[in-house]
């Protein structure tokens, strides 16, 4: 790659049958960016996320992740991947500790305990380690999904409206997550619809919108409590009317 | 709009004239058979169903496997149109020879292996329509389909053999073994003739019919479209 | 190959671990499998001297039900809670999740087995061990049922219609293992010549071989969209 873009992605197109989600989306990434993804629902950003995930094929267009072609090179590219969905992708019968080794295994980390410590240490739930996941909290299981997911050390976390049932401590305690991950210089791209919420944890906020993004501007370029305003001045221009 | 090809025109006149034929010949040219009497003639329309069927599930285990390497549409469109008419042909086969083997095996039904295996095949082939009912996704339901398709079409052989291990008392008409088997018969030319005709007027049918079907699946594929396109 | 197996093994491993934790799936595949046989019971009046011939049916009968009862929960596990998309996220081979899922169903339905058999020996004073031929018969069984019946209850549980949609899926693709199992098992039971048996046998090794191939190739394309 002659860019250093983590993430790579050029008219992308998305068809179920004959609805379209994904109209010629592109998309680019650099490392230690946080791009939150903002959309009206609908509007692709969960179809797009399981795409960069590798959950779903792009039905045309070019997908780059780390430099590795999607679909074709999908193992390459989930050994670079964490991800985390509004479900929380855990065993409840296991606990925590279990899951993490679970997962681990197949991730194929090494030395894997001493890294299981270490994830359960960063997202608060060394004392829970051995307690089984079904008894764990809402904001705890989504705390649990963030270590499953950080726990290969990947170079991009997507995250899908990972706020989603979590009460305003939960709230923050992921974010407060979500921060330290930033500042370890973790490339992150999280969807969502919260426009409060991630206002203050991104460092670029892109629009999605009909299957496209429809604009893109850095953090530093939107005044204080301005990213309202630029929401609603994207979807206006790109449909025409208000939304939401 | 597409017109109809004239290929395919000329396909249902001839579907047409050969079914005609057929008829005609089964009740006007065939023989009488000695033992069994009139009716023994439900034979060629049996056969050919039968076969019919069978071509249906095989084109359709084919289609599942250019699905699942080409992903194109067009081959689901083929699979499940090759599945209808064979169930439906596969039907005609089953309720025909039963007509037949109340007078001479003197039952409507025995668990016979070619008449279970058919029984059966209906039944994976019916699981397979309810599988596609049940999935909203065109794309998952075409790959569902196809997955389905060749794990049906490969239990049937072996089914078959299960079966068989319990031994039949279905006559081998065409390259049979065992004359001595309630109900088997030597074929005269005219009979031969007839069944070959039969054979040839029910495939032509096929072909016609799951020529239809793509057809009509491209153009429900097309108004779909358009109206999702008039939605936006 | 190693991470294959690993991967393999991690899912076993996990799919055990889980169960010896919960005993949701064997306890509700017991209890049912018990139930069927003590229907049966009244159902055909099983009397001592027509008994012979009908045991090795009922037994099948009784591992078949319970089985679809254990693949289905087996896979909405993954299901519910996204974990099939945790699974799929992991860098590996998606056959090893197909084998390391089908080795615990497989697990499952022996376990059941392990227990019906004694039970069944004491409710009708016949001693089922004493054939291990059975034993051999019960394990190729169950492992051409489970190869199958791992790949259909994944599709199943990706459908609208869920539980309902498997055993109209799977039992017609099963009968030939059904047939045969009833079949050889029947023959160990009434202590047939090696012979007669031999067939169903082979038709058994021939299914597992073929369907586990089959679900190799295809499980892939079930998973990934």
């Amino acid at each position: 790659m002659e860019n250093h873009a983590l993430i790579e992605v050029q008219g992308l197109v998305k068809r179920f049958g004959p609805k379209v989600v994904l109209r010629g989306l592109n998309f680019s990434v650099q490392p230690g960016e946080f791009v939150a993804l903002l959309g009206p629902n609908g509007a692709g950003k969960t179809t797009f996320l399981r795409i960069l995930a590798s959950l779903s094929s792009p039905s045309m267009g070019m997908v780059l992740v780390a430099g590795y072609a999607l679909p074709r090179e999908a193992a390459a590219v989930r050994q670079r991947l964490g991800v985390v969905s509004h479900l929380p992708l855990l065993y409840g019968d296991l606990t925590a500790e279990e899951n993490l080794r679970f997962f681990g295994k197949m991730y194929g980390v090494n030395p894997l305990e001493s890294r299981i410590r270490e994830v359960l240490r960063q997202v608060g739930l060394e004392k829970r380690a051995r307690d089984l996941v079904r008894t764990f909290s809402r904001g705890m299981q989504q705390r649990l999904a963030i270590g499953r997911a950080i726990l290969h050390d990947p170079d991009v976390l997507l995250l899908d409206e990972p706020h989603t049932g979590l009460d305003q401590d939960a709230c923050e305690m992921l974010d407060e997550i979500l921060k330290e991950e930033a500042r370890r210089g973790r490339t992150i791209v999280m969807t969502s619809h919260d426009l409060a919420r991630v206002e203050d944890l991104s460092s670029r906020f892109d629009v999605l919108s009909r299957g496209v993004i429809c604009a893109s501007v850095p953090k530093e370029s939107i005044p204080k409590d301005g990213l309202l305003t630029f929401y609603r001045n994207a979807l206006g221009h790109h449909e025409g009317k208000g939304v939401e | 709009m597409k017109t109809q090809p004239r290929l395919l025109t000329f396909l249902d006149t001839l579907a047409l004239i050969a079914m005609i034929v057929a008829t005609g010949m089964v009740f006007l040219y065939a023989p009488v058979e000695r033992v069994m009497g009139e009716v023994q003639k439900v034979f060629y329309f049996h056969v050919a169903t039968g076969w019919v069927g069978m071509l249906g599930f095989l084109v359709a285990v084919v289609a599942g496997v250019a699905y699942l390497v080409t992903r194109k549409t067009r081959w689901d469109l083929v699979g499940v149109g090759a599945i209808e008419i064979g169930l439906t042909f596969m039907l005609i086969n089953i309720i025909t020879g039963s007509i037949w083997a109340r007078p001479i095996w003197n039952t409507w039904w025995t668990w016979d292996p070619r008449l279970t295996t058919a029984t059966i095949m209906e039944l994976v082939y019916a699981a397979y329509l309810l599988l596609r009912q049940g999935i909203d996704d065109p794309e998952k339901r075409a790959r569902f389909g196809a997955v389905y398709a060749i794990v049906g079409f490969i239990s049937v052989p072996l089914t078959f053999f299960s079966i068989r291990i319990y031994r039949t008392i279905h006559p081998v008409v065409i390259g049979g073994a065992d004359p001595t088997v309630t109900g088997s018969f030597a074929m005269t030319p005219p009979m031969a003739q007839t069944f070959a005709v039969s054979l040839v007027a029910f495939s032509i049918l096929f072909i016609s019919l799951l020529w239809h079907r793509i057809r009509l699946g491209e153009l429900a594929q097309r108004v779909e479209q358009l109206r999702l396109k008039w939605m936006r | 190959m190693k991470g294959f197996l690993r991967a393999m093994l991690a899912v076993l491993w996990k799919d055990l671990a889980a169960e010896v934790r919960s005993r949701e799936l064997l306890s509700a595949m017991l209890v049912f499998a018990l139930l069927v046989i003590f229907i049966f019971n009244f159902a055909l009046d099983l009397e001592p001297n027509t008994r012979a011939s009908i045991t090795s049916g009922v037994l099948w009968v009784t591992f078949i039900f319970a089985g679809t009862l254990g693949l289905n929960r087996s896979l909405a596990i993954e299901k519910d809670r996204g974990c099939l998309d945790g699974l799929l996220l992991a860098p590996v081979d998606r056959a090893a999740i197909y084998f390391g899922k089908t080795a615990a169903n497989l697990i499952f339905m022996l376990v059941v087995a392990a227990i019906v058999l004694p039970v069944y020996s004491v409710f009708y004073n016949i001693n089922l061990f004493a054939r291990p031929g059975l034993l051999l018969v019960i394990f190729l069984g169950a492992e051409g049922y489970t190869a199958i019946g791992t790949l259909l209850a994944t599709m199943a549980v990706q459908t609208r219609t869920r539980d309902m949609l498997l055993p109209i899926l799977l039992f017609p693709v099963v009968i030939p293992v059904l047939v045969a199992a009833v079949k050889a098992s029947a023959g160990f039971l009434q202590t047939l010549p090696f012979e007669e048996i031999q067939p169903w046998l082979n038709l058994l090794i021939t299914y597992d071989i073929v369907f586990t191939a089959i679900a190799f190739m295809v499980f892939d394309s079930i998973v990934e969209e």
